[in-house]
């Protein structure tokens, strides 16, 4: 160790310069930090709506790495659907709609009573905006927005349903903050495999999907709605479980999936 | 070029290097080397920051105050680490979402908080910025070495393209999975070691301790 006054900047230990530099430090690097958050900010919500809609088309399957995002998306057809009917809201215009922002302006939300709230999403939008893939005119995948809390952070993904309304066809997170190399098993191609083909309502109407602690097992009855957590990331599993049982369930896309169970879809 | 700078800049390379010698920033080269790209962006991102971090704490060396020296230099390299984060975000969103923390957890990277303490708060500027390029060129350096190996032989491909044919598309090369996971970059980094250390031998550490050796007589 040197003697403490040789050490540079010894001799300017006195508290007002301490305290002097102290400040002047703290501004000058908040401003850099502050100024580089603002001006890259366009090009970061440009990127995150990207990836938003690559999210989008790839459970929609037609994700293609070579092609352009936005001319794909064109092929989708996005519609605003009242939750608690159920019903296409098409007086709303699809295009200018923003989920997040409905979902905090007091007016086009509504508070989740909290006994239903297992997701912890707090408000979420009367309206919401569904995506629609068609095949020969005929509805092929109903992709639906979905969000709620994990372990430690909100999810923000897709569920992707066959044109019964019953079957997953796949399910993407583009948003979360999840523990990574643990929770974030969840954007994982091989996990994302399991949901395809399991059912979400079983022949009564009864909500089954979710995923389990470990492995699902060969004699479970509900094999066909049961999806294999990860150990060591089972709260994030659980947030999973939540999410769907929100989203599917009566408060969430329940009345709309009825509906297209049903058969009414335009 | 002076030798001076000569030194600041090559001598980290292999003499002087950081992971090599000094074994630091070990942490990242295990996590972003599963394939070269990342890495790159990884190495870019390091030296930016370890040049502006040394070259900022260099210019306020007379005017900081040795009590709250090492707050002060944590609070640039955070800064800059940010700045540079949030730039990945926006230019390189990709490989951002791929390098997820590791680009923040350059802030706890004992190279950069090492060169500002060591060398930055007791050389000029432009010496210091220079030496925060060296190092960052030497951590570099092993960070695409690692990379290399791992990326061609865990998956036969250099920055995603085929080099050796895989076996599972009709070519002859079965990847080792191996190579993809942690541990083998620490066996990579080992075999580094061993080879610079054979090359160069005066960075072997003298053995901290000796078993000594005892007689069968002094034992009983």
């Amino acid at each position: 160790m040197p003697d403490p006054s040789q050490v540079p900047g010894a001799k300017t230990d006195t508290v007002a310069r301490t305290l002097l530099v102290a400040l002047f430090v703290s501004l000058l690097c908040s401003s850099l930090v502050a100024s580089a958050a603002i001006l890259l900010k366009p090009r970061q919500v440009e990127n995150a709506i990207v990836e938003m809609r690559r999210n989008i088309l790839e459970v929609a399957g037609l994700w293609a790495p070579e092609a352009q995002v936005d001319e794909l998306f064109r092929s989708i057809e996005p519609r605003v659907v009242e939750l608690a009917t159920g019903a296409y809201a098409d007086d709303i215009g699809p295009e200018a709609y923003d989920l997040v922002e409905a979902a905090k302006d007091p007016a086009q939300s509504v508070e989740i009573p909290s006994e239903l709230d297992v997701a912890k999403v707090g408000r979420r939008a009367k309206h919401a905006l569904v995506y629609l893939v068609r095949r020969d005119g005929e509805i092929s995948r109903i992709i639906l927005p979905i969000s709620g809390y994990g372990l430690w952070s909100t999810l923000y993904g897709f569920l992707a349903l066959e044109a019964d309304g019953n079957t997953v066809s796949d399910i993407t997170f583009y948003a979360h903050g999840e523990t990574p190399g643990l929770g974030d098993f969840i954007v994982k191609p091989a996990w994302r495999e399991l949901w395809r083909g399991k059912r979400a309502f079983d022949d009564s109407g009864v909500l089954e999907l979710r995923v389990v602690k470990g492995r699902v097992s060969a004699d479970d009855p509900l094999a066909d709605y049961h999806v294999d957590g990860v150990s060591g990331a089972t709260l994030t599993g659980n947030g999973v479980s939540n999410i769907i049982k929100y989203w599917l369930g009566d408060h969430g896309y329940g009345p709309f999936l009825q509906n297209i169970q049903a058969g009414e879809s335009p | 070029m002076s030798s001076d700078t000569k030194r600041a800049l090559l001598k980290p390379i292999v003499d002087d290097n950081p992971v090599t010698l000094h074994v630091l920033g070990i942490c990242s080269a295990l996590a972003v080397t599963t394939s070269l790209l990342p890495s790159l962006y990884m190495c870019v991102a390091l030296t930016v920051v370890a040049a502006l971090s040394n070259a900022a704490v260099s210019a306020i060396r007379h005017i900081l105050p040795s009590s709250i020296r090492i707050i002060v230099q944590m609070t640039i390299i955070a800064s800059l680490v940010i700045v540079v984060d949030e730039s990945l975000k926006a230019f390189a969103f990709e490989t951002s979402r791929e390098l997820s923390v590791f680009v923040g957890l350059i802030i706890t990277n004992c190279i950069v908080l090492g060169r500002t303490e060591s060398f930055a708060s007791k050389n000029p500027v432009g010496l210091s910025f220079l030496d925060g390029i060296g190092n960052g060129l030497g951590y570099s350096t092993i960070l695409i070495l690692v990379a290399t190996s791992r990326e061609l032989l865990g998956a036969g491909t250099l920055l995603g393209y085929t080099i050796f044919p895989n076996a599972a598309d009709g070519g002859w090369y079965k990847p080792n999975g191996m190579m993809l996971l942690p541990p083998s970059a620490f066996f990579v980094i080992g075999l580094i070691i061993w080879a610079v250390r054979t090359w160069k031998a005066e960075q072997v550490e003298k053995p901290e301790f000796q078993i000594h050796e005892v007689h069968r007589t002094e034992a009983l």
